[in-house]
């Protein structure tokens, strides 16, 4: 349990997905513009991130690993593999949410087919793999890194919404202030680099 | 009207003319990727600290997207309209995989440090969104041209920045590659000056360029400068 805590702690502020991957950047842009879109997004890719890497660790030791049931190294399908099993997820999802919580679907709306394209979630599949964690690191990881992710969206969303009203120069307004503020948001978290995780793990 | 179709019938099949022209120098500024569209700004930025893997990152995106293009334009009367999200992503996951083995094979250490970032082109919207936007409705060749100009639109800022971290921070230029030059600090003497006479011997590396914010504010501040020059971008809402 203390290894859980370890690893979503270390996804989560030490090495947060957007502020020092800058992974899922193009929605995280895209839709921060309210606080509101921006929590239904961020749960969104919580949900899914926390689904897709157990899935695809499991597909890449059983399956395309030289160990696996096939016995032949096909890592080189681990890309496409990996992107089918996001997007189906992704579907799937989609369809389970609309079935049974149709409110929780028209607040996420069009938020959920976009999360295919989202880098984070084909990023964290990926640095699982080149990080060799086992499943429940993996799962630590994906919740981590999406919890993560979720902080620093609704942060910079609720940061440019109070940005609205200040005077900044016409050029910069908009994009060029939003990729400032991420910029000093990413030296913000630098401060959580003190945090032990170690210090949990041994409780 | 009537002229129209007629030159339309006369085109050649790789025409360079005025339109594709425009194709190629458009994205370079006025609908660059990066700065105007929003797209693609995922998977790349963290591999600008030095130029030589944004170099090839550059290339690698440049590769991927004019081909990509290329194919789904190729394809794009026979792709049913359902599934087409899942017909691109196998285009795109399949021409990655080829640069990523190709990469492996030719320069195994700047494979290692892009790690997951080539592998991360696939969602890379600019792909994507080139797909969606232009080779879905336009004919091959064109949308080649696309590909390739968006790819040289996206390579030039991520150039651009990473010439600026690797100056300001390492006092160095192509650092990892054959052509290597420290400009400026104090060990500064590979290129024209020498060890005893360098470039601004005074300058101690700016460790805040190595940092992955450093990068966001050298694009922001790139955008400044363009939208200050091209006023028709700035944001009016």
């Amino acid at each position: 349990m203390g290894e859980f805590f370890n690893i979503f702690i270390k996804a989560a502020f030490i090495e947060n997905l957007v502020l020092a991957y800058f992974l899922g950047m193009c929605s995280y842009l895209a839709v921060s513009k309210t606080v509101k879109t921006a929590f239904g997004l961020g749960l969104a890719v919580i949900f899914v991130l926390g689904i897709t890497m157990p899935i695809n660790w499991l597909i890449q030791e059983n399956l395309l690993s030289e160990g696996g049931l096939l016995g032949m190294d096909l890592t080189f399908l681990r890309l496409i593999l990996f992107i089918a099993v996001i997007a189906s997820m992704v579907q799937l999802v989609e369809m389970v949410v609309e079935k049974y919580s149709p409110s929780l679907y028209n607040a996420l709306g069009i938020f959920l087919p976009l999360i295919t394209v989202n880098c984070a979630i084909l990023g964290g599949s990926l640095f699982m793999v080149s990080r060799e964690y086992n499943l429940t690191e993996s799962v630590a990881f994906g919740l981590g890194g999406g919890f993560g992710w979720f902080l620093a969206i609704i942060a910079i969303a609720a940061i440019r919404e109070k940005i609205r009203y200040s005077n900044v120069p016409a050029p910069l307004r908009g994009l060029g202030m939003a990729f400032i503020i991420t910029g000093l948001m990413g030296i913000a978290f630098m401060s959580l680099m003190g945090i032990d995780p170690a210090a949990f793990a041994s409780n | 009207m009537a002229a129209e179709t007629a030159t339309k019938e006369k085109e050649p099949l790789l025409a360079f003319g005025k339109k594709e022209r425009t194709l190629l120098t458009d994205p370079l500024n006025d609908n660059n990727p990066i700065t105007v569209q929003v797209l693609g700004i995922c998977s790349a930025l963290a591999v600008t600290s030095l130029v030589v893997p944004s170099v090839v990152m550059a290339i690698a995106v440049i590769f991927v997207c004019a081909f990509s293009s290329l194919f789904t334009s190729l394809l794009r009367n026979y792709i049913p309209k359902q599934v087409r999200m899942i017909v691109q992503l196998v285009i795109i996951a399949t021409l990655v995989t080829v640069v990523e083995l190709t990469l492996r094979y030719l320069n195994f250490p700047i494979y290692k440090q892009l790690s997951v970032y080539i592998g991360l082109i696939i969602t890379n919207c600019i792909v994507m969104g080139r797909l969606e936007a232009f080779a879905m409705a336009n004919k091959p060749w064109r949308s080649f041209l696309d590909g390739v100009g968006n790819g040289l639109g996206y390579g030039a800022i991520l150039v651009m920045v990473a010439v600026i971290r690797e100056l300001f921070g390492k006092g160095s230029l192509f650092a990892g590659s054959g052509i290597e030059m420290k400009i400026i600090g104090a060990n500064a003497g590979y290129w024209i000056n020498t060890t005893e006479n360098a470039w601004f011997g005074w300058y101690a590396n700016n460790n805040l360029m190595v940092l992955p914010a450093a990068a966001m504010f050298i694009i922001g501040i790139l955008i400044w400068i363009q939208r200050s020059y091209n006023e028709k971008l700035v944001d009016i809402s």
